[in-house]
């Protein structure tokens, strides 16, 4: 009974969207995290490997890094679409 | 005796500006609290909302709004910086709002009208419009008029689109007058960037006819590298969001499909049609294959876009946020609103380098994408024998 109600309260109440948004963001907010500290990582490596080619590696580091922050932007406009828009 | 005067400047100076940032959110913490003092109701009603105003709150907020002038709505002040408005605000001293009024033009089906958006003003109707939600809407209700009016977006971009002309147009009368000589000035800021442009982004991603696309490459990433950065300039002639203005982005990656598109060899639609590598049953009977790359033409510009608008916006709805946690504090605390301020302003200004960081980058990305999409569509055939 009472998880029929909680069930009823999911479906219905405007609340849980935000919940739903939140929870979006912080994964979205996590993908990007993982993403960007791989391409950190292996970076970092590379230029202990070569110091001479860490002028290049920089370069190409940040642009990999703007490409991920897109993919992760996208969840956020979608949650922040979620919050604001009625 | 001159030595070691200066080296002491280099730990005064520093600590001055940090104090006067201090000081100078600590002042505005004090102006924004002295009204709210007086009703106990503010507390509850702080915790009770944090963003947008909700209908069943409101009826709570009437009694005490009357004594609370400066209770402050963060969710509301932080979309009224992002978007779009008929007017530039420009400060508010007490009750006293300082704002440009810009025109506003509108075509309907009895002509032209143009006006000053002061007419406008706190919801009056005038000539049968008025602004509701920051949209201009008819009174009569029906939707059947272009609002061509000139926006703070608009006088924004037509600010940048002036600098812009003004500093290229410079550099350019310089190079006609003085030849190909070391450059000064101006111009010793911006040849790096043109040089950059050219020898990092076009030359290595369109090849050898890098020079037929190289205009639009250095236009698309000058503006959207000025727009960027006089978004986050917190004054006027800057401080609005052009960038993180979705149609704006839109238009911009509109251009380069289309430059894209018309400018695509045979080999590129047939490469799309007809995918070379790919097994047979990927394409026929069902086209897989050519459905995904056929997706694949219209989501590059869509990322494109998408990508510098959550960029910038999301910057500057972070700052704008950081900033109303000073306020959303002191309303419960005066104490607490001078403490957070102190980590707040601190935290302010390191973001606000990282979005420097980020509005050169956004461009360059903007840029370095384009010029990558050019450089696969006048891909010449080079037969497969040859791998």
């Amino acid at each position: 009974m009472t998880i029929l109600n909680i069930l009823l309260q999911a479906v219905t109440d405007p609340g849980f969207a935000k919940m739903g948004a939140g929870i979006g963001a912080g994964l979205a907010a996590i993908g990007a995290g993982i993403g960007i500290g791989r391409i950190g990582g292996s970076a970092l490596e590379s230029i202990a490997r070569q110091p001479e080619i860490s002028g290049d590696l920089r370069a190409n580091m940040i642009v990999a890094a703007a490409l991920v922050e897109g993919a992760a932007f996208f969840a956020i406009v979608v949650c922040l679409l979620i919050v604001f828009v009625k | 005796m001159a030595r070691s005067n200066r080296k002491i400047f280099r730990y005064l100076i520093p600590t001055f500006i940090i104090l006067l940032y201090v000081g100078y959110a600590g002042v505005k913490v004090v102006y924004a609290n002295e009204p709210i003092k007086e009703t106990q109701q503010n507390v509850e009603n702080v915790v009770a909302d944090s963003s947008v105003n909700t209908a069943e709150t409101s009826a709570e907020h009437k009694p005490a709004e009357e004594h609370k002038e400066a209770k402050l709505d963060a969710g509301k002040l932080i979309m009224e910086h992002i978007a779009d408005a008929h007017d530039w605000h420009i400060a508010t001293i007490g009750h006293n709002h300082i704002s440009i009024p810009l025109p506003v033009i509108i075509k309907d089906a009895s002509g032209l009208h143009v006006f000053s958006s002061s007419h406008l003003h706190e919801g009056e109707v005038y000539q049968g419009y008025k602004i509701e939600e920051g949209k201009i809407i008819a009174e009569n209700g029906n939707d059947d008029f272009y609002d061509l009016s000139i926006t703070k977006n608009v006088a924004a971009m037509f600010i940048a689109v002036f600098a812009l002309l003004w500093i290229m147009l410079s550099i350019a009368g310089s190079y006609k007058r003085n030849g190909i000589v070391a450059p000064k000035g101006i111009q010793s800021f911006v040849e790096p960037l043109i040089f950059f442009i050219r020898d990092e982004v076009a030359i290595p991603s369109i090849g050898k006819k890098y020079e037929k696309y190289l205009p639009y490459l250095l236009t698309i990433f000058f503006f959207i590298f000025f727009n960027n950065i006089f978004g986050l300039i917190p004054f006027f002639p800057g401080g609005a969001n052009v960038t993180g203005n979705i149609s704006i982005t839109m238009i911009l990656a509109l251009f380069t499909f289309a430059i894209t598109s018309f400018s695509a060899k045979k080999e590129y639609w047939i490469h799309i049609i007809n995918t070379p590598g790919v097994p047979w049953w990927l394409k026929f009977p069902v086209p897989l294959m050519p459905i995904v790359e056929l997706i694949g033409v219209f989501s590059k510009p869509f990322v494109l876009m998408v990508r510098l608008f959550a960029n910038i916006t999301a910057g500057h709805i972070i700052m704008l946020g950081f900033f109303s946690l000073i306020f959303i504090f002191a309303e419960m605390n005066t104490g607490l609103g001078f403490g957070v301020s102190i980590f707040s302003v601190a935290f302010t200004t390191f973001m606000s380098f990282l979005e420097l960081l980020v509005a050169f980058l956004q461009a360059y990305v903007f840029t370095l994408l384009s010029a990558l999409y050019f450089g696969m569509a006048i891909e010449e055939h080079h037969s497969e024998e040859h791998h």
